[in-house]
């Protein structure tokens, strides 16, 4: 497993784009929110944690596609699939590289694009640590989305369409938590919810995920 | 003979088309007198006004619209243990009809919010999850086009129906904690407490089994057509290699 | 010892060949012959496990079974090196020295694997087969892109390095491979155009 994840990494940095596409999507969508909504600062400090989660969840979602669709191409998927390692192993790997790649970037990446949205105060903390505890979610759900349309030829739209709604409880209490904390009020209870999705998500998902690549492979 | 030897294709199709006609006869008549009744034979509501009258559309939709999805998940789990062909093309054929449904609670949700709550639409927790359940039928039925072998497609939208489901759940729940809303509480439950009151009641159960006789009708008849499809494709595969 | 017992498999839920029995004891190889279409490929991809059978049996050692075919999962951002290294690590194996004079690869070590030629690239793909230690190997036209010196290579490994030391290969090949071993035409078994067991049969 640990092969695979490394070997993930390592394809990502060397490939290019895998590391900085995301996070310059991320930063893109965070300059043209002000542009559209206009500069008023304290309508931009209101939106402000809700555009960050949309956009991190937006800029996860673009690189999904790619997490079993070259392995599949070349062949890796099937070769995997007949070595000792369990197809479960390969699939929490394979979310980990992605959350590695590009969620832990971005949670480090959005305090800063924060400022750019006069994101209140109090709130930095509370963004850091939800999309810490979100971000994981996102690329699981994500593992099992891109695991559902490996085979597809157009399977990039698709896997929008069937991940976005999966994304709902990680985005509703991310974003909640972040709310709450910019105004001051307890922000535990989303937080905790946020944890416990995302530990529900690393439980449970990489089965499904499995047994998904296995009926694609047959 | 077994239960099971009725989700047999040929089977399937043999008693389905006798039958059909009884259902579909006994929906029309459910919802013909329950419409009826509801429209014109009950009195307006001491605070709603006539506007109440859409309960009787806007009920049974909602509760079938959710419905469809649990029929759903449950000929996904059929498929997917026993390997029931007709299995699989039922869930397939249900999809469409749920998001229908899903759409006619909405619509006529909006039509009965404007004059209550003075908007078509808002953020309410129960019009935000009918919305999320619309994206994940949207999700289902799309995942059925998407994929060339039909049994590949089957394990495929089911194990997402599954996966689905829980996710449903735990939307309900997050857009719940969320934003508390303006949506009265439920219509119907076994609480008699906030129960809608008799006379409205005799009616709105008779447009619920009229919706719910419509929906297995609907169903049978998808399943039949989805039935039909596989057997062409059945056949002209043969005759390719003939 | 590798036993196939009337196996059936299907492509697209359509049985392709049906009945399919053979033996191969430990040290041996199998060369299947036939027309393109027949269903090598997806004879080799079901006695792999990589897809189930429509009915019949395989007797092999546990976790001992390995396919490879022209999809050889060659990473073109990694090196020689790592390629091979990565399925030693998933395979929990070393990386034999041997390796590297057996499929002339030791002056490619370094080299990144897109920069490779077609045919250097498959001896990489051929490669991995060395590495990864499973004694049955279920090999799907292993020599495509291979020049004529390459072909006597991978057939010199096969034989000495793998059979010699109680291997066993089952081989799908248009070419002479020029190793000592039975050939088994799968025309034969081809399965009849109304054979029972497709996926859709139930339709009908």
């Amino acid at each position: 497993m640990i092969a695979l994840l490394l070997r993930d990494l390592r394809l990502a940095v060397r490939a290019g784009g895998g590391f900085g596409l995301g996070l310059a999507f991320f930063l893109i969508v965070i300059v043209l929110v002000p542009l559209g909504v206009g500069p008023q600062t304290a309508l931009l400090t209101s939106i402000a944690p809700g555009i960050l989660w949309v956009a991190s969840l937006l800029a996860a979602l673009l690189s999904l596609d790619r997490i079993f669709a070259l392995d599949f191409e070349d062949g890796s998927l099937g070769l995997l699939a007949t070595s000792p390692l369990p197809m479960e192993g390969a699939a929490l790997a394979k979310a980990l590289a992605h959350w590695i790649t590009t969620g832990l970037p971005l949670t480090l990446a959005a305090p800063a694009l924060g400022f750019l949205l006069s994101l209140a105060p109090e709130a930095y903390g509370y963004l850091l640590l939800s999309l810490l505890l979100g971000t994981p979610a996102l690329s699981m759900i994500g593992t099992f989305g891109a695991a559902l349309t490996v085979g597809l030829r157009r399977g990039g739209l698709l896997l929008s369409l069937l991940v976005l709604p999966l994304y709902v409880p990680t985005l509703i209490y991310g974003a909640e938590a972040v709310r709450r904390g910019a105004d001051g009020q307890d922000a535990s209870g989303a937080l905790i919810l946020l944890g416990v999705i995302t530990a529900g998500c690393f439980a449970v998902l990489p089965f499904a995920t499995a047994a998904t690549l296995r009926i694609n492979l047959r | 003979m077994s239960f099971w030897e009725y989700a047999n294709p040929k089977k399937f199709m043999g008693w389905t088309a006798p039958v059909l006609p009884y259902v579909f006869g006994a929906a029309a008549l459910c919802l013909t007198v329950g419409l009826v009744w509801g429209f014109f034979f009950t009195p307006d509501d001491y605070r709603q006004g006539s506007t109440v009258k859409i309960i009787y559309l806007h009920v049974p939709a909602a509760l079938m619209a959710i419905n469809a999805w649990i029929m759903m998940l449950v000929a996904s789990l059929i498929w997917v243990v026993r390997r029931h062909h007709v299995s699989a093309l039922a869930a397939r054929a249900a999809g469409p009809i749920g998001l229908v449904m899903t759409l006619i609670a909405l619509f006529t949700g909006a039509i009965w919010g404007q004059p209550m709550w003075g908007t078509y639409w808002a953020w309410d927790p129960r019009l935000t999850s009918f919305l999320i359940l619309f994206l994940f039928y949207l999700g289902y039925m799309a995942m059925w086009e998407a994929i060339e072998d039909p049994d590949t497609a089957a394990d495929l939208t089911s194990v997402l129906c599954m996966v689905g489901s829980v996710f449903a759940i735990l939307s309900r729940y997050a857009v719940n904690f969320w934003n508390q809303g303006l949506h009265q509480g439920a219509s119907l439950s076994l609480d008699a407490e906030e129960n809608v009151s008799d006379v409205f009641w005799i009616p709105l159960v008779i447009c619920i089994a009229g919706f719910v006789l419509l929906f297995i009708g609907l169903v049978l008849l998808r399943t039949r057509t989805e039935i039909r499809a596989r057997r062409i494709r059945a056949l002209e595969a043969r005759a390719r290699r003939a | 010892m590798l036993r196939v017992k009337e196996v059936t498999c299907a492509r697209g839920g359509i049985p392709v060949l049906s009945d399919v029995s053979f033996d191969v004891a430990a040290g041996q190889a199998l060369v299947l012959r036939g027309p393109n279409g027949i269903g090598k490929t997806t004879l080799l991809r079901t006695l792999a496990g990589l897809q189930p059978a429509l009915s019949g049996h395989v007797d092999a050692p546990e976790d001992e079974l390995a396919y490879a075919s022209h999809a050889d999962g060659i990473k073109t951002a990694l090196s020689v090196t790592e390629n091979l290294q990565f399925w030693a690590d998933i395979y929990g194996n070393p990386v034999p020295d041997t390796i590297w004079e057996a499929f002339d690869l030791a002056d490619l070590r370094m080299r990144i694997a897109g920069t490779l030629s077609a045919g250097q690239k498959r001896r990489l793909g051929l490669a991995r087969l060395g590495v990864i230690g499973r004694k049955v190997l279920f090999l799907d036209e292993p020599t495509v892109s291979l020049d004529g010196f390459s072909v006597k290579l991978f057939a010199k490994w096969l034989q000495d390095t793998h059979l010699a030391s109680g291997g066993i290969a089952v081989i799908a090949t248009h070419i002479d491979l020029g190793i000592d071993a039975p050939e088994m035409d799968l025309t034969p078994f081809q399965a009849a155009p109304d054979a029972g067991g497709a996926a859709d049969e139930a339709f009908l």
